[in-house]
């Protein structure tokens, strides 16, 4: 689910990252973190994998520090 | 209600200060509280002298450890107070969660059937320290109970410990085997030794009060996260015995512990809490807390339980019962010791499962303190999509920690289990490591009893369903049906599997599982239960 090659967006990459800027849209940056930490949490449980919850935590963490 | 009155306990002089000579003493404990009370009523259980050294006279002033888990019920209940606390008790069944003044979420706690010991209960230190001294009175020849004797100094031999005690009546020595130190957060025995915990400390403030209600009040507990009644992050209210209620407010690192206690400041603040219903306040306490341990629990003969080896938050309640749990593991291991029966290496055990115990506390404490206390605008922004979900979705409830509450440890794994045989592990039961469950029975002349009632504290097999032990095994066994204990509710059976043999060690948990016992394994698995070398089936102990 994390290897690079990996495409799970089933050719609509772009539909959803069109929702993600959509959903932002007209948010102060402390309601897009708010929205963001939702998103994170629902998209957590919606996995029903949480082994696999914490190796993309893991993954994403290092691609940023 | 009549408020908690404190009694003065009183002893009569020991023996050195009466002219006589100084007995050797097999262990004394340093320290009256719930876990040092404990330690000495199952040493003696297993008939072992104690002395038991307190630098007070009375119980605990103020509520302090108010719940008390299944399993630290079902180690009380073997020592003989059990059903006195769970009588004297309140359980809560309704909680409530606030965000600010909006109720998140309500929930109501079902108890589990077959089981003698609810899932926890509230219950005031005081009661517990008084339950546990009355029951010392049980044992007038094996405990000897010492109040306002002061420990002041401590030297170790490589056979005894000696120890200088002071009393309003004058000081003196005192030399003993083994010393297990019950003396609390602030214990003298780990000052005297030089030792430090290693750990987290958390910087914020708690202010803690018993407030009497003077109507009726819903026996709940409400739980607030950002209330608008204080600035701080977080206050908690749940229901004691008598009337009494306790509450927790969290301060915040910058208060000042000393302007915070004054009523002035206090009661307001309970008055934003329960409206305005009438009330008094019984005692009030601030503190701050840390998450941390002894690097090691035993010290040569100085053995630490309880809070003078590990220091967890309030969240979750396990400093008291993690104590009692010490307390559990320790008297058999160290009364087998004392007796020749085991040697003395059988006490590392104690600090491997239980310093594995301790960091188990400190973690879910330490998370639950995370979930309080946000370190960052991220992390509170983090807690605010949690508390906004949960009010709508199940999985983010469980997110919610406002403490994780004790339950009982799980030892698989550790040196004293012997592993299940292969893929038994796949079938219906429990594991080697775990606490035996417990489940309702009936015995033989009709009675209705439980499990963990006939346990006891030594060592036992279990046989549930036809299988039986080998012949010419030296251990009491109990059998579950179709002879002897009928499974009548089916719980046995539900939780411990069928045509199932274990070993059971004194403090309950499983020492091993066999489906196809033999003499020689079950002979290896008590020997290495005892923290016994493996030999042949021959030379067994």
């Amino acid at each position: 689910m994390t290897t690079p090659d990996h495409d799970g967006m089933a050719g609509r990459a772009d539909d959803i990252y069109e929702a993600l800027l959509a959903a932002h849209d007209g948010l102060t940056p402390p309601e897009s973190a708010a929205l963001n930490a939702r998103l994170i949490l629902l998209l957590c449980n919606a996995l029903s994998n949480p082994d696999a919850a914490l190796t993309i935590i893991a993954a994403a963490r290092r691609g940023v520090k | 209600m009549p408020r908690y009155a404190h009694k003065r306990f009183t002893s009569k002089p020991p023996p050195e200060l009466r002219g006589e000579p100084s007995p050797h003493y097999p262990v004394t404990i340093i320290g009256a509280g719930p876990v040092g009370l404990a330690a000495a009523i199952d040493l003696a259980l297993h008939g072992i002298k104690v002395v038991v050294l307190d630098d007070s006279d009375r119980v605990s002033v103020g509520s302090r450890a108010i719940c008390w888990a299944k399993r630290t019920l079902e180690i009380f209940d073997r020592l003989g107070i059990g059903e006195r606390m769970v009588a004297k008790g309140v359980t809560w069944q309704v909680g409530r969660l606030f965000h600010g003044n909006r109720e998140v979420y309500a929930f109501d706690l079902l108890p589990e059937a077959g089981h003698k010991m609810p899932a926890f209960i509230n219950l005031q230190q005081y009661y517990v320290e008084e339950f546990l001294v009355e029951r010392c009175a049980d044992f007038p020849d094996l405990i000897d109970l010492r109040w306002n004797n002061k420990l002041v100094n401590l030297s170790q031999q490589p056979d005894f410990v000696t120890i200088e005690v002071e009393t309003p009546e004058g000081a003196y020595p005192l030399r003993t085997s083994w010393l297990v130190a019950c003396d609390g957060a602030r214990s003298r025995t780990r000052n005297l030794l030089g030792l430090d915990f290693t750990g987290r400390v958390f910087e914020e403030r708690f202010l803690i009060a018993d407030v009497e209600m003077k109507a009726d009040f819903p026996s709940e507990r409400w739980f607030w996260f950002e209330p608008q009644f204080h600035t701080g992050e977080s206050a908690l209210l749940h229901k004691q015995p008598d009337g009494i209620y306790r509450i927790d407010l969290q301060l915040g690192p910058d208060a000042d512990p000393e302007e915070e206690k004054k009523p002035e400041r206090v009661i307001p603040r309970i008055q934003a809490m329960v409206g305005d219903r009438p009330f008094e306040l019984d005692w009030v306490s601030v503190y701050t807390f840390q998450c941390r341990r002894l690097e090691k629990f035993v010290h040569d003969r100085v053995i630490f339980a309880g809070d003078s080896a590990h220091i967890v938050s309030p969240f979750g309640a396990r400093g008291g019962n993690g104590g009692i749990q010490d307390v559990d593991n320790l008297a058999w291991k160290l009364a087998a010791v004392i007796k020749g029966e085991a040697a003395a290496t059988l006490l590392a055990t104690y600090d491997e499962e239980r310093i594995f115990g301790a960091d188990e506390n400190i973690r879910h404490s330490a998370r639950s303190t995370n979930f309080m206390t946000p370190k960052s605008e991220t992390e509170r922004v983090f807690r605010r999509a949690v508390l906004d979900l949960a009010a709508t979705h199940v999985f983010a409830r469980r997110m919610v920690n406002s403490g994780r509450l004790s339950a009982p440890c799980s030892l698989t794994n550790h040196a004293l289990q012997t592993p299940p045989e292969p893929g038994l592990g796949a079938l219906p039961g429990a594991l080697p490591g775990q606490v035996c469950p417990d489940a309702p029975l009936t015995a033989p002349d009709g009675t209705q009893t439980f499990l963990l009632n006939q346990l006891g504290q030594h060592f036992k097999l279990l046989a549930i369903g036809p299988i039986a032990p080998p012949p010419a095994i030296d251990l009491p066994v109990i059998k579950i049906a179709p002879t002897s204990f009928a499974d009548t509710e089916g719980f046995a059976a539900a939780r411990l599997g069928q045509n199932t043999l274990y070993l059971i060690r004194p403090d309950q948990h499983i020492a091993a599982r066999f489906t196809a016992p033999t003499h020689e394994s079950i002979t290896q698995a008590l020997r290495r239960a005892s923290g016994l070398a493996p030999t042949t089936a021959s030379a067994a102990a």
